[in-house]
């Protein structure tokens, strides 16, 4: 009786890890969609960019280092500015620090925004209350004026800082969606299950709902991305970016503030504004991809 | 009849829910019930939807508050069951099986995942041989092979399957008390059968079992003791057989005639009624704006509720 095949304890592997069978689904779609494919390889190589690309320069992005004003050449492959500093640096590493801005800014509003949503959809009653009220709230507080004066009265900027601002903002939509789906996801019974088995509340969350509404949850992600750097990009241009630093926004700031384009400097305001628009809509691009993907009935015959 | 331990007492519970914008309006589902489930009988819980049955299924397993009354267990107030450690400890012995096995699933995960949440919980030291033994004897109890439930996903077992896996699933732990709640209304009726005659075994084993039914030939079958539903209110409650024979509430005399019979055409139901019409019983009467439901003790042990209608 102990050799039956499948019985528990048969394989060493952990029974909770299933769903083979969807995933390999979902990777056949997901392979055949030119839409997340074009979008993900757009991301990829911006996010490379930003990786690498800060390596092969070996001077700060912000460090006089060739000819004023110079358009782009061979050396200079973006060329200068009009102190003379070197457009590409500046580029490279404003693009590192993009993405560093939507993932700690987009991370900690998922964060925020999941664990609002999740724990007032499950729990429901007077908690819900609260937190739907919190949400609301938080909604309707007119984001950018609360980060600008915010941010205006910090003495040092960093990355982090700015992150942590902007997730704090841009939570609420995101909680409002989780809730909903939880809402609809709580009320099976084998949430009901689980807690007759003796689980926590979090593991019901963690292992119960969250996994069944994981390709919304990775949609989430995406899009607080995209808000982050877009909302990052909009604080940098009116001059709240980190100070002493280097990004996409910052450089647009710079290339406005010493006239750019009355001078004709296009390659110093082209690249970050691109950059911007191009990260942002590949995302987009990728978010409607994923789409596709997870639902079928969004699938192209 | 033998008196065994009571394991579950309701004590004057209501369930009340607040409806509509601001929670302004109010809905009685379960109003003033009292009942009782010893050690070794089985409790139907007989009513119409939204007579309030299952929400005493659901208040009993905590899955739901007691907005009045008490529900004990072993003498315990349940409302005073708090903290993550007693709840847990309070499902090793009342455990639910639910009505719509395909819900209880969770399809992303394969179906034995129920059996080793409740290893998790509850025997996290045993060892994965000692643990497979159990897990193959409980299957063997709701007489499930093995070779055909285990490592599969829901959606590749029938209803059937997996009601029975959920009785399995409750059989693991040490429980006293079992919610059936419409457990058999999803299953064909040759699956029926098989897991009515489990409900008796597990009787015979000790457990109190609050079977939750819409179906009145289904709690004839299995039940010690009737309790009729009406609104959240108990109309007719006392050992079934009493209940069946002479039913003395007018809703569940009403709820009697509309059995289809096998032998007889509805024409000869309303005749047989009409030439010996029930002899009648007085009911118990409410002040109207008070939400109590006394019962009437019309013969031993058999009681009959007030008239809503």
């Amino acid at each position: 009786m102990t050799n039956v095949a499948g019985a528990p304890g048969a394989d060493k592997a952990e029974p909770t890890v299933g769903g083979e069978r969807r995933f390999a689904e979902t990777l056949h779609f997901a392979r055949r969609n030119p839409k997340l494919l074009i979008g993900l390889g757009i991301v990829l190589g911006f996010f490379l960019l930003g990786l690498i690309g800060p390596l092969f320069v070996d001077h700060d992005p912000n460090e006089y280092v060739g000819p004023q004003s110079q358009p782009p050449n061979g050396e200079f492959w973006l060329g200068t500015t009009s102190f003379g500093q070197d457009i590409w640096a500046q580029f490279v590493y404003g693009v590192r620090s993009t993405f560093l801005i939507g993932f700690f800014g987009g991370g900690v509003a998922f964060l925020v925004g999941t664990a609002v949503g999740f724990v007032a959809g499950y729990k429901g009653g007077w908690v819900d209350d609260v937190l739907n009220m919190l949400t609301n709230v938080v909604l309707v507080l007119p984001a950018m004026v609360v980060l600008i004066v915010a941010i205006a009265y910090l003495d040092a900027r960093g990355v982090l800082i700015q992150g942590i601002f902007i997730g704090l903002t841009t939570w609420p939509w995101a909680a409002r969606a989780v809730r909903s789906q939880t809402l609809s996801l709580a009320t099976r019974d084998y949430v009901d299950l689980a807690r007759l088995s003796g689980r926590r509340t979090w593991r019901i969350i963690t292992s119960e709902l969250a996994p069944n509404m994981s390709s919304y949850l990775v949609m989430t992600s995406i899009l607080l991305f995209g808000g982050a750097v877009l909302t990052a990009a909009g604080l940098d241009f009116i001059g709240l970016g980190p100070t002493n630093g280097v990004s996409l926004g910052l450089m647009l700031e710079n290339a406005v503030q010493w006239s750019a384009l009355q001078l004709g400097l296009w390659w110093w305001f082209i690249p970050p504004g691109l950059g911007i628009t191009v990260i942002v809509s590949s995302l987009y691009i990728l978010n409607v991809g994923l789409d596709e993907v997870f639902n079928p009935k969004l699938r192209e015959l | 009849m033998t008196v065994s331990e009571t394991l579950l007492e309701l004590d004057h519970v209501h369930k009340v829910y607040r409806t509509g914008a601001f929670g302004g309006g109010r809905k009685r589902a379960v109003r003033d019930v009292n009942l009782t489930v010893r050690a070794g009988e089985v409790v139907s819980l007989i009513g119409e939807s939204g007579s309030g049955k299952s929400t005493i299924g659901k208040m009993v397993l905590g899955l739901t508050s007691v907005s009045e009354g008490q529900i004990r267990y072993e003498g315990t107030d349940v409302s005073t069951i708090k903290g993550f450690k007693a709840r847990k400890e309070y499902y090793r012995h009342v455990q639910g099986v639910f009505q719509d096995p395909f819900s209880c699933f969770n399809p992303i995960f394969k179906a034995d995942r129920v059996f080793e949440m409740v290893r998790q919980s509850y025997a996290p030291d045993t060892s994965q041989e000692e643990w497979r033994e159990k897990v193959l004897s409980s299957l063997d109890t709701v007489r499930l092979d093995p070779g055909n439930v285990l490592n599969k996903y829901p959606h590749q077992l029938s209803g059937g399957q997996l009601q029975r896996m959920l009785i399995a699933r409750a059989l693991l732990l040490d429980i006293k008390v079992l919610v059936a709640d419409e457990i058999i209304s999803m299953l064909d009726a040759s699956t029926r059968i098989d897991v009515l005659n489990l409900l008796v075994d597990l009787k015979e084993r000790g457990l109190g079992i609050l079977f939750v039914t819409h179906d009145l030939s289904l709690g004839n079958y299995v039940s010690d003791t009737s309790v009729i539903l009406h609104k959240g209110a108990v109309a007719e409650m006392g050992p079934t057989q009493r209940v069946f024979e002479n039913p003395l509430h007018p809703y569940s005399r009403h709820l009697l005639s509309c059995v289809p019979q096998l032998h007889q055409t509805w024409a000869e139901v309303d005749a047989e009624l009409a030439a010996n019409p029930p002899e009648d019983v007085t009911l118990p009467t409410v002040p109207e704006g008070e939400y109590t439901a006394p019962l009437l003790e019309a013969e031993a042990g058999h009681f009959v509720g007030i008239d809503q209608t």
